[in-house]
């Protein structure tokens, strides 16, 4: 058999196995090359695909690089002000609680600016779902230090390092949560290898799943590069994310049924 | 023979050529074009046919832009 009659036999639609969901616009991602931003998306609006929940969904946008999420994701979505995505989303879940509500956030806005809102809303215990995406780092001004940001880690404004005596220590904000009462499930994930993205998709499906039950807030964290930020290539800086990040945001489940099964 | 062939699609002027794709194949079948598109990245494509159609590429692409195709031979 040639090769051009096996591409025409392949080309068809029914042999498709992966395509980009529906779910997200044909709009270019405004993310640089590589960032994890677009694979975080891609899964979470695969699931809500998956589970046929695109009219019943509103999201969350918050700011930072991925402000213009709205853009992305074709359902129903809103904007807040800086770290205010979970003050918004409990509104909206309070006054339409038949809607699957998710807040998609990154370090700089969930973890500074919005560290109040999101406990409260963790300690409340409120029925939506934190999408956490922590790149150590504020990718859309420039590069600057966020509280998430390690130890000896160089950024625009810690030049010579994170240090732990001058600029505090690095917050473990998804540790932090989980011991509140009102967290259902923490977990932590990241997007750095097919292996990953797949046990992500899995733990933002069983967070939306879960979400339905109105048992209490669900909380995925999406440990992610900024390939820009630490100046490295993307795959350079999937590998050093393995090896700096991972040791001190180490992978895998925090929380599950209401209980903590790692400690913290 | 392998049993199954696949063999990807994909969208050029959206690829940012970040080559985590090329990180994630299994078969080493995609490299990166020596030609850029609209914006001037260099795009990836396919180099040889021992693509089996496993999604990898296609799942770790931030930009989403593969599309994959599997058939039995």
């Amino acid at each position: 058999m040639s090769d051009t009659i096996i591409k025409e036999q392949i080309f068809k639609p029914e042999n498709i196995v992966y395509k980009k969901t529906d779910l997200m616009t044909d709009n270019v991602l405004s993310y640089c090359p590589g960032c994890g931003h677009g694979t975080a998306h891609r899964i979470l609006m695969e699931v809500i695909d998956e589970m046929g929940l695109q009219s019943k969904t509103i999201g969350i946008a918050p700011v930072g690089c991925s402000v213009l999420a709205y853009e992305f994701m074709n359902v129903d979505m809103q904007q807040a002000a800086h770290g205010r995505a979970p003050a918004l989303a409990t509104a909206i879940k309070r006054l339409l609680p038949d809607k699957t509500v998710f807040s998609y956030q990154g370090d700089g806005d969930l973890a500074a600016i919005g560290t109040a809102e999101t406990i409260h809303a963790c300690n409340r215990g409120e029925n939506f779902t934190v999408i956490f995406v922590n790149n150590g780092i504020y990718g859309m001004t420039g590069g600057q230090m966020a509280p998430t940001t390690l130890e000896g880690m160089k950024s625009s404004t810690s030049p010579y390092g994170r240090d732990s005596q001058t600029m505090g220590h690095p917050l473990k904000m998804t540790e932090l949560v989980a011991q509140l009462p009102g967290t259902y499930y923490v977990t932590r994930q990241a997007v750095h290898t097919p292996a990953a993205v797949r046990k992500a998709k899995k733990a933002i499906r069983k967070a939306i799943e879960l979400q339905q039950q109105k048992v209490g807030m669900t909380f995925v964290e999406v440990v992610s590069n900024c390939n820009s930020g630490w100046k490295m290539t993307p795959v350079d800086s999937n590998k050093w994310m393995v090896e700096n990040m991972f040791p001190f945001y180490p992978l895998g489940d925090i929380k599950v049924d209401g209980k903590l099964v790692k400690e913290v | 023979m392998a049993k199954v062939k696949g063999d990807i699609i994909v969208d050029i002027e959206k690829c940012k050529g970040c080559e985590v794709c090329i990180d994630a194949c299994p078969t080493h079948t995609i490299a990166m074009s020596e030609q850029v598109n609209g914006k001037g990245y260099h795009f990836m494509q396919n180099v040889h046919d021992a693509c089996t159609g496993c999604t990898n590429c296609a799942i770790v692409c931030p930009d989403g832009v593969i599309t994959v195709y599997r058939i039995k031979v």
